[in-house]
């Protein structure tokens, strides 16, 4: 094979699916040839026979409902106040040095270490969790803003005081379209780490979502609920993924010329 | 009656962790009169595009002052427009957007925007490509539409900091007969630095000769080619004079400037 040579879209897309088959063969070789015990590892059949029973009989709709509000609600209220702040941050020397140490501290805080506190401060209600998503998210988010945005090309904000721009035209006009592109695209990484914050979320103190669901289902060694659950969210963390890459692709198509 | 005075301008650069101060521009005079087109000549490192920089007023000299119409220059400004060497049109506007960057931020209204831009494009030419993204150009077509972009704000005086040093040489010369013919079209005032002789020569009313690093002015030449010039002056006896003058001068420094980076 030659280094970096391209591959057809054809090619692509079948190598991608050929690993699911080789997943999910091996999977089922393991489980129904009675390799593993049932109680440790359901088999694929079961799993998704289960996961019906889940999303018909056991509302199981409403928790990925639960769960999805939680990711969308903390991560849309930290990314509202993180952007701007970024920004401000990239753009500003003065407001990164006042921010930039605690910002870069706070992100090394365990957001799940929160827990307890949340717990304490919020109860274990709705609030609990957007505000352990908000914290995952927030200190994460405004501090790769900054970066991006500190790192604007040179030559184009000189080209655009030299064209009479003021300060904050360079930052409207140069700062944010220049890095809109990247500061998406970190958006939908930390969106993905925010579905794994939901679950531990959920894992404590909750009454719905598919953290609760997994956590109930261990009770009752119910792995084959565990596994299902596992999977929506990576569905569903899937679809999230290729709906932001369309996005970008559509808003900022200059990027990827 | 000079348009920009170039007084006692000096820059030294601080040293980086300890080490000394470099000088990279000895104190330097040069006035610039209405309608000048000078080319600054010298090896590379010599301080030109510094002294550029500091006309354009995105660097500060350590010594002296620069006046525009009799006013000290105290930053940059829509007044000096400017063409860079590499190629700093904004990549998320399509060639249109560039040129009318400089036009929205002093407000126009969008009609005479479109008005002045369409013109531009039309003078590069470059009609057709008015939705196209920078990066659907190649290297001659965006710094003609830079030219175009600096052009459209109508400054009072154009500084040009090697914009053809990226272009292969066909195109670089075609960019040079564009460009004079913009300047014997709207008499703007040029300020143009290059380590191109020809270059230099070939458009100059004036060619400013500079020394190695540290920078001082060396020799001022006026070019005495009539206008308006065709690319067939490179090849007459006067154009070889002219070239075997600033050939020795700029020899001399390149061998200095060599030496010294042994030394």
């Amino acid at each position: 094979m030659k280094p970096l040579r391209e591959i057809g879209p054809g090619l692509r897309t079948g190598l991608g699916i050929l690993f699911f088959v080789i997943f999910f063969g091996a999977w089922a070789v393991a489980t129904l040839g009675g390799f593993v015990p049932k109680t440790f590892l359901a088999d694929p059949i079961t799993m998704v026979r289960s996961g019906w029973a889940l999303l018909a009989e056991q509302g199981f709709a409403t928790d990925i409902g639960f769960t999805v509000w939680r990711v969308v609600g903390g991560f849309v209220a930290a990314a509202i106040v993180a952007v701007p702040l970024g920004v401000a941050m990239g753009a500003y020397k003065p407001v990164e040095a006042f921010f930039e140490p605690f910002v870069s501290f706070a992100r090394y805080l365990p957001a799940s270490a929160f827990i307890p506190l949340l717990i304490l401060w919020a109860g274990i209600g709705e609030a609990e969790k957007l505000a352990l998503i908000f914290i995952g998210s927030f200190f994460q988010l405004v501090l790769m803003v900054a970066v991006q945005v500190g790192a604007t090309r040179r030559d184009l904000v000189e080209a655009a005081y030299t064209l009479g721009a003021n300060d904050w035209g360079i930052v409207k006009r140069v700062l944010i379209p220049y890095s809109a592109p990247q500061i998406s695209e970190t958006l939908r990484l930390v969106l993905g780490w925010a579905w794994t914050y939901v679950i531990v979320a959920e894992l404590i103190g909750a009454s719905n979502g598919i953290g609760h669901m997994i956590t109930d289902s261990q009770a009752l060694l119910a792995t084959d609920q565990i596994i299902f659950g596992i999977i929506t969210i990576g569905v569903i963390g899937l679809v999230s993924d290729v709906a932001f890459k369309r996005a970008n692709r559509a808003l900022f198509g200059w990027a990827a010329l | 009656m000079s348009t920009l005075s170039i007084q006692r301008v000096g820059r030294t650069f601080p040293g980086l962790q300890g080490a000394a101060p470099t000088l990279a521009l000895q104190p330097t005079d040069l006035d610039v009169r209405h309608n000048d087109f000078i080319t600054i000549l010298g090896p590379s490192g010599c301080g030109k595009s510094t002294l550029l920089r500091i006309v354009a007023g995105l660097d500060a000299p350590s010594t002296g002052q620069v006046l525009l119409d009799g006013a000290p220059v105290a930053g940059p400004g829509a007044d000096r427009g400017m063409v860079f060497q590499s190629y700093t049109l904004f990549p998320w506007l399509t060639v249109r957007q560039n040129i009318c960057f400089g036009l929205r931020e002093k407000g126009m209204p969008a009609a005479e925007q479109a008005e002045i831009a369409a013109r531009f494009i039309a003078e590069v030419g470059l009609s057709g490509f008015e939705g196209h993204y920078p990066k659907q150009l190649s290297g001659g077509m965006q710094q003609r539409v830079a030219l175009a972009r600096a052009l459209a704000n109508d400054p009072k005086i154009l500084l040009l900091d090697e914009p053809f040093g990226a272009l292969d040489n066909q195109t670089r010369a075609l960019m040079q007969e564009l460009l004079l013919s913009i300047w014997e079209l709207h008499r703007k005032t040029v300020l143009f630095v290059t380590h191109d002789i020809d270059e230099a020569i070939f458009m100059a009313n004036r060619c400013v000769v500079f020394s190695a690093r540290p920078g001082r002015i060396k020799n001022e030449l006026a070019i005495d080619l009539p206008y308006p010039r065709h690319y067939t002056v490179k090849t007459t006896p006067r154009f070889s004079e002219l070239k075997a003058v600033v050939t020795e001068d700029i020899r001399a420094e390149t061998l200095r400037a060599v030496e010294m980076e042994k030394s």
